[in-house]
């Protein structure tokens, strides 16, 4: 794929050298909003940091649409839970935008217990021209006052303000892993490891009843997690959720109050040619999500992407490899917990390609169309600004080219959990580790 | 994040076998399959779960996905560790419960016990901690949430099958181990409702050797292991 880089690296200024790397600036979760103006992270210090995509000037047509920092702003802090005598992490574990309805943008901020909705506005003037204060505000002496004079609206430097709208909490037991804005526009979900909430966006005080409960009356009889819940993105009655063994199932609110009787369930057989102590782990699905459409659905596990017709509860109608050279790590990984890195996937646009990160920076692309697929690396010392990024390749034995990268070799820590990608054009963001990456088509879409 | 950083492994050889045959439990047909002996390697995936439970365990708030995952591994494991009732007996005669093997089926009571009340634990901070709702979500009627403390459950299973089970479903995490070590069917799904009848004949013909090196790591998790217990519950 020709693509055009352009790296945005979040300043933060306690990092002392470039390899020095702050626990709080991880970036726990990448979002654009609906129509890729703005691009919103959220981070293990609990901020938020949103770009704005420059509108494109005739003057400078090489900078054409880049993203600048908009806003940042502390969304979340540690909290310390007395009841149960522990800390609840600020890291900002999701981030969901609502649609648009008036000039200001609101997103809703997720940690492990808390979801707060948040108001972003511009403000680019002031009024100016008060009769009893002055410039600063100070009263004036009212002898010097001999006119009346209305005051007038004057530009001002742009000032984005962000305030918190409502504050969701005492929602959840467990650890939130999702939430989803409803096509309703009125409500949203939010699910942890046992349940699925509905809110109310207008209401904070409680939310619905729990649409999915999995608790076993029995904890010793646990056997499952939900991993990852989303909302159809047009039926505003239909949600899926996924399970830690592999499953999703598919519910419809209209049937009944609690979806534990869920609608469909959609589940692959296991392979019994690769049945391994590793395979329930493996088989996990770490995310959902659905195509624009709304016909297929996207998940990921630990080494592949699967496309699911909704139409279809056997088997996925595709599977790509994500990693398949991993299949005989798994101990190895499963040793250094690896084994439990919670990818993300993405469709473009169009829903005609996949997007998912990989290990050693590298991300992974699969044309559903032409069945390529590519794998990219993001990375400073790989990329300069401009540059077009080089596919990569894992050699697993075998005849070696100059460039691959053998198995071996690979940096297990660096691993690319979350990505993006811009709901109508080329543009994907990367976060990997504490920095983001920001990559834009400029060429058509073409992959090698 | 390292597992072992800090812990010592009584073998170091046990690691590297751990690594050198790190394919030998996908399935006998897999070309990759190493020649080591299943038993000895098995043994290592074994500690290995049973240190990452205990990892797991003692985070403040477990990340229940692992912890979840993690168990079902452990269990996999676990029944692959016996033979299967269909396999003829083996010429020798069955040995004697040694020390080593009372040592490890206690150790699995005793995690048994931890791991059940901890989650036992969890439901019942869950009740303090609950936003007032206006319908109950305590989950399917039946069971109370907060009932009989898990930990007697799971102990009340040492015995043998006397039938005499504080809840159905008990099969629950960890399956009856002192002396179904020597089970052939260590784990029924919980769908199958109560616990199987007596223990099957001396299924356990096959006990893996435990020499004086794995008895002493043994007994290091023991100990680890009672370090972490809650306090003992009755007819401990």
């Amino acid at each position: 794929m020709g693509e055009d880089t352009d790296t945005r690296k979040i300043n933060h200024s306690f990092l002392r050298d470039h390899s020095y790397v702050t626990e709080a600036d991880i970036i726990s979760t990448v979002e654009f909003n609906h129509t890729g103006e703005l691009l919103a992270t959220g981070d293990k210090g609990g901020r938020v940091v949103i770009f704005q995509r420059e509108p494109e000037s005739k003057n400078a047509p090489h900078i054409q649409g880049e993203y600048d920092v908009y806003s940042t702003f502390q969304s979340h802090e540690p909290e310390f839970d007395y009841l149960k005598s522990l800390e609840i992490e600020e890291k900002i574990n999701k981030i969901k935008w609502l649609p648009q309805q008036n000039a200001a943008h609101s997103l809703l901020s997720t940690n492990d217990k808390t979801i707060k909705l948040w108001k972003i506005t511009e403000r680019d003037k002031r009024p100016e021209g008060y009769n009893l204060k002055d410039e600063e505000g100070k009263l004036k002496d009212l002898s010097t006052v001999t006119s009346l004079q209305v005051p007038v609206l004057k530009p001002m430097d742009l000032m984005v303000e962000v305030s918190p709208r409502r504050i969701f909490a005492n929602g959840h037991t467990y650890h939130i892993n999702s939430i989803s804005v409803n096509s309703d526009c009125e409500t949203y979900m939010s699910a942890d490891d046992l349940r699925i909430n509905l809110w109310h966006l207008a209401i904070t005080d409680r939310s619905f009843t729990d649409i999915v409960d999995i608790k076993p009356a029995n904890m010793e009889d646990l056997t499952e997690v939900i991993t990852a819940s989303e909302f159809h993105p047009h039926h505003c009655n239909l949600f899926v959720y996924s399970s830690s063994k592999g499953s999703l199932r598919l519910c419809d609110m209209r049937a009944a109050a609690l979806c534990d009787k869920h609608s469909k369930l959609f589940e692959e057989p296991e392979d019994p040619s690769n049945r391994s102590f590793f395979s329930e782990i493996i088989s996990s699905v770490s995310d959902v999500k659905f195509s624009h459409s709304g016909r297929y659905m996207l998940t990921r596990d630990y080494l592949t992407v699967k496309v699911w017709d909704l139409n279809m509860e056997a088997r996925p109608i595709e599977t790509y490899q994500v990693h398949d050279y991993l299949r005989s790590k798994l101990c190895s990984l499963y040793e250094s917990d690896c084994i439990f890195d919670k990818f993300e996937c993405s469709w473009n646009g169009s829903d005609s390609v996949i997007m998912t990160g990989a290990y050693n920076n590298f991300f992974r692309m699969f044309d559903r169309n032409t069945k390529r697929d590519v794998t990219l690396e993001a990375s400073r010392e790989s990329s300069k600004p401009r540059a077009v990024l080089k596919p990569r390749r894992v050699c697993v034995g075998g005849k070696r080219r100059r460039d691959d990268i053998s198995v071996d070799s690979l940096d297990f820590t660096k691993k690319i959990l979350h990505t993006a990608w811009h709901p109508a054009e080329n543009i994907i963001a990367i976060a990997a580790t504490n920095n983001l990456y920001i990559f834009q088509d400029k060429v058509n879409s073409d992959m090698h | 994040m390292m597992l072992s950083k800090g812990l010592k492994r009584k073998r170091e050889e046990e690691e590297e076998e751990a690594l050198a045959v790190d394919t030998w439990w996908l399935d006998p047909g897999h070309p990759a399959v190493a020649q080591a002996a299943p038993a000895v390697a098995s043994s290592s995936l074994f500690d290995l779960s049973v240190l990452k439970l205990h990892h797991s365990l003692r985070q403040s708030e477990p990340d229940l996905r692992h912890l979840v995952l993690v168990v079902n591994t452990l269990r996999r494991i676990q029944e692959s560790m016996t033979p299967p009732t269909t396999l003829p007996p083996v010429p020798n005669p069955p040995a004697a419960p040694s020390v080593a093997d009372n040592l490890l089926a206690s150790s699995d009571v005793a995690l048994s016990a931890s791991v059940a009340s901890l989650l036992e634990d969890l439901s019942h901070i869950e009740g303090l901690n609950q936003v007032p709702q206006p319908l109950a979500d305590e989950g399917p009627p039946g069971r109370p949430v907060g009932g009989a403390p898990a930990s007697l459950g799971a102990l009340d299973l040492l015995g043998p099958a006397t039938g005499c089970l504080l809840d159905d479903g008990l099969e629950g995490l960890f399956e009856d181990i002192d002396t179904s070590m020597y089970d052939s069917e260590l784990w029924v799904p919980p769908s199958e409702g109560l616990k199987p009848g007596p223990e099957n004949g001396p299924g356990k013909e096959e006990t893996p050797e435990l020499d004086e090196a794995e008895l002493d790591y043994l007994m290091d998790v023991l100990v680890g292991t009672q370090a972490l217990e809650r306090p003992p519950g009755p007819g401990r």
